[in-house]
Parts: structure tokens; sequence; C-alpha cells
């Protein structure tokens, strides 16, 4: 039933694009730090721009992700904006998720106690100091859990891209189940990957969070 | 609108009190915790307020630091208005620059102690200093050492707050305010929170301050033997408005008003 030699012919055919890989990781480490203005943003004094942003988040939380896919590569062209299927798939995922990642960010900011920013205030601190030292140091240990979550989450969401022909895993492995009609290996093949990634990365984000929590005396 | 053309652009010569309210008004809503208060505290006076709940007396404490906008009247702070300030010689609400600017001379205690959780004891005394004042890191570790040592928490300076018991948690958070060289010390309900063996540590802190120090000090407290103790002229404060004040000795021990009659009596059958 499952072909064992089926390795040995394909796995050194595979085209890895590692690159891809790690241009993603840095992106996404980057794109969780960009997310929390959109958090911020929801607390601004501004009346408008956290009507604007909530909007925008409760909008773009609230379709699929395929559509968003679809909307910025086919839709986008007839408005004169083309773009490649993989800066495509980037904009949407990367958009979907902040979205998602500024709820958690958000969460964690309304949990650091009142108390503290009124302990700030008589410091005499502006009304940014307490953000930069206090207000965001102890909102991010609480929101790491969810922003792992989310962070594993865009990984295994990355085979909606292959629609638009990205050709991540997914893809790959549906090429070489049509070319050798070998699903089964194929598709296992791919999970297996899915699974030695996202595994490891759960018990590096609980360790990350841990040792965030021990840095910060909390 | 106010009309504010009856209060002072800045109270007179040497004689001014240091914290003076002035038909001080503040409501939630429909509900009007103060009430055209005046009230002043002078220079080194250590004034106690005590009442029921819901008399305002946290909220005074709370406006004097900013933390609460004003509804009506004046609070002037070593003179100068803190919650207004002078434009085309009227007095027009604060903005922020203003309250900065005034409330560098106020410093506050609280009832939860509210420090910095990801910051040690010596972190929590050198963050305003630092952030606040610019003091170089180095300066500011002298002066918070100096003022742990002062509470007697300089051999735990390197602890966070997570593992301090509640009375040095509030004594760190002493020290902290301190750190700021305010003029005018704010203490609110700091010892409500704490367990009774405790209590003695941070009333003896603030007793030292008393006597040692020449600091302005509004104090509200549920403590009443320690309140009669050190305080110059003890205010109780009933329904938004001071019912009656004056010497410990003689609010304590001869009071005029029927409330503060009551109110003495209730918390003498509690004890």
């Amino acid at each position: 039933m499952f072909d064992w030699q089926f390795e040995d012919e394909w796995f050194p055919k595979i085209d890895w694009r590692w690159d891809y890989t790690w241009e993603i990781l840095p992106r996404l480490l980057e794109a969780t730090g960009h997310t929390l203005v959109f958090a911020l943003a929801q607390r601004s004094q501004s009346r408008v721009l956290t009507f604007v942003v909530r909007e925008f988040v409760e909008f773009v939380r609230s379709t699929p992700l395929l559509l968003q896919i679809f909307f910025i590569f086919y839709v986008g062209p007839q408005f004169g904006i083309t773009l490649s299927p993989w800066v495509s798939g980037m904009i949407a995922i990367g958009l979907h998720y902040s979205c998602y990642l500024s709820e958690v960010y958000r969460g964690g900011l309304d949990s650091v106690p009142k108390g503290q920013w009124e302990a700030a205030i008589a410091l005499n601190m502006t009304t940014a100091q307490p953000y930069r030292r206090q207000i965001i140091p102890q909102a991010i240990p609480p929101a790491i859990p969810g922003l792992g979550n989310y962070l594993i989450g865009i990984f295994k969401d990355t085979p909606m891209l292959s629609v638009i022909g990205v050709a991540e895993l997914v893809h790959t492995a549906n090429a070489i189940g049509s070319e050798t009609w070998r699903y089964l290996e194929a598709y296992t093949i791919v999970g297996l990957i899915f699974l030695a990634l996202s595994l490891p990365a759960a018990v590096i984000i609980r360790a990350f969070e841990g040792f965030v929590r021990r840095k910060l005396g909390m | 609108m106010e009309d504010l053309s009856g209060f002072q652009l800045k109270m007179d010569g040497n004689t001014h009190p240091m914290v003076s309210f002035r038909k001080e008004r503040k409501a939630y809503g429909a509900l009007v915790v103060l009430d055209d208060r005046d009230l002043d505290v002078a220079s080194g006076e250590m004034v106690s307020v005590i009442g029921p709940s819901g008399a305002g007396k946290t909220t005074v404490l709370r406006m004097l630091m900013t933390l609460e906008k004003i509804n009506g009247g004046v609070i002037y702070v070593d003179g100068n208005p803190l919650t207004h300030m002078e434009k085309g010689g009227k007095l027009v609400l604060a903005h922020d620059k203003h309250l900065r600017a005034r409330r560098s001379d106020i410093g506050m205690c609280f009832q939860h102690f509210n420090l910095f959780p990801h910051m040690t004891a010596i972190q929590n005394c050198m963050e305003g200093p630092v952030q606040v004042l610019g003091l170089s890191k180095a300066e500011a570790r002298d002066r918070g050492e100096e003022l742990l040592e002062l509470v007697g928490m300089v051999d735990k300076k390197d602890q966070h707050p997570s593992r301090l018991s509640g009375g040095q948690q509030q004594r760190v958070a002493i020290a902290r305010a301190l750190a700021m060289r305010p003029k005018v010390m704010l203490f609110d309900e700091v010892t409500s929170a704490l367990d009774p063996e405790v209590i003695g540590e941070v009333t003896n802190v603030i007793r030292k301050l008393v006597s040692e120090h020449n600091l302005t000090m509004l104090m509200v407290t549920h403590q009443m033997g320690f309140a009669r103790d050190i305080s110059d002229r003890v205010c109780f404060f009933y329904g938004g408005k001071i019912e009656e004040q004056g010497p410990p000795a003689e609010l304590f021990g001869n009071p005029q008003r029927e409330r503060t009659q009551q109110f003495l009596s209730a918390v003498k059958e509690a004890i």
C-alpha cells in the first residue's frame, strides 16, 4: 500500500524553497510587532482613529481568508495593482492574521490593572511613557500563548495560497500526486512535515513565555 | 461654562497654603461626591481625612493627583492653580502639559500599592527619577537606595514585588513616591489592604516622615488611633462635605456634630 521507495525517489526532486521559509520567519516576527499598533490605535484618544481601526479589524475578521486571497490577487489587477501570487498571498495572510493578533494584544493591554496607569501618573509620566515602560511589558506575557496559536495558524493556513498558484507544500504534493498517482505518500509526507514544524514551534513558544515571565520577574 | 472670575489667578505672597481646594466640586453623572468644598492644607501640615465610605475622601486625593477631572472650583498647589491655568487674564481648564508641570510637586501612595510588578524594588524607585526627572541611573540608584534605607527595605532592593509582603510593598511604594521629591504626599488608605500585623511597619514609616521631614501630607485612613496620633488636623467628611474638622484631640475627644459623634461611636464599636 504505502510505497517506501517513493521517498527515496521523490524527496531529492522536491524543490524545497527554503528561501521562502527563511523569508517568512522574520516577516512573522515583524508582523507580530506591527500588529501591536492596531491594538494601540484602538485605545487612542482620537475617536475617528479608534472607530476606523476597530471597524477594519472587525471587517477583516468577519470575512473568509480565501475570499481575501482571491480579492487581492484577482481584483487588484482591475485597478492596476498587479501582484505576484507570493506577494498577494503574503499581504492577504498578513492582513488577516494581524487583525486576529491585534485582538490578542488588545486583551493583553486590557489585562494590565488600571492602578499601573495611576502609579505612572503619580510619578508624573507623560501619556506615552507608561505604554513603553509599564503597560506593554506587562501586556506581552499573557498575550504570548494567543500569539503563538495564531503564528502556528498562519503556518497551517499557507496551503490556502495554493489556490492562486503559490508552490507551497500542499501544492507541490498535489503536483507530485497527479504525476505519480501516489497521493497517499505525497500527502502523508506533507502532513508529517507540518507536524514536524508545528509541534516544536508550540514547545518553543511555551518556553519563550516562561523565559519572558522570568525575565520580567512575574 | 462655569464662571471662574471669582477665583484668584495666583495666591499672594508667602502666606498661601500648600494645597488649597476652592469650591471644589465633583460629580459622576447625577451623583455628587464633592460639593462646594473648601479645604486648605498649610505647608508642612499633616491632615487626616476620615469618614464613612462614599463621603468623597479618596476622590479629594485623586483630584489633587489629577487622576480625576474637576467639575467645579479650582485647586491650588503652592499658590498656583493646578486644575486650571491662566489664559488672557482668565482661568481656563488646564491641558495635559500644565497638569504635568504642576503635579510634579505631588506624590501619592495607593491602597493597593500599584508597584510595577516587572521591576525590582530599586527599579521601581528609579523609574520616576530616570524617566521623568532625567537623572542618570547612578544618581537615581543612590537616591533610591537612600530612600529604601529610610523605609527599611534596602536589603530587599533587588526583589520583585511578587516576592514581598503587602507591608513591604507599601514601604517600597512610599520610597518610590518620595524619590520624586514631592512637596505634598498623599496617602490613600495605605494600610487598608494590609494584614493587621504588618500595618505597624507602614505607619511607622509615615510617623518617621512626619517627625523628620518637612512634607505636607494628606492622608485618608480608617486607622483612627493612628490619625489621632500623628495628624495636625483631622477632617471628618460626610456626604460630600466637610462635616467637622479640628485638632485630633478635639475632634476625637469632643466631637461637636451629631454625624461625627455617630461615626466615631460606630467605629469604636467595631473595635
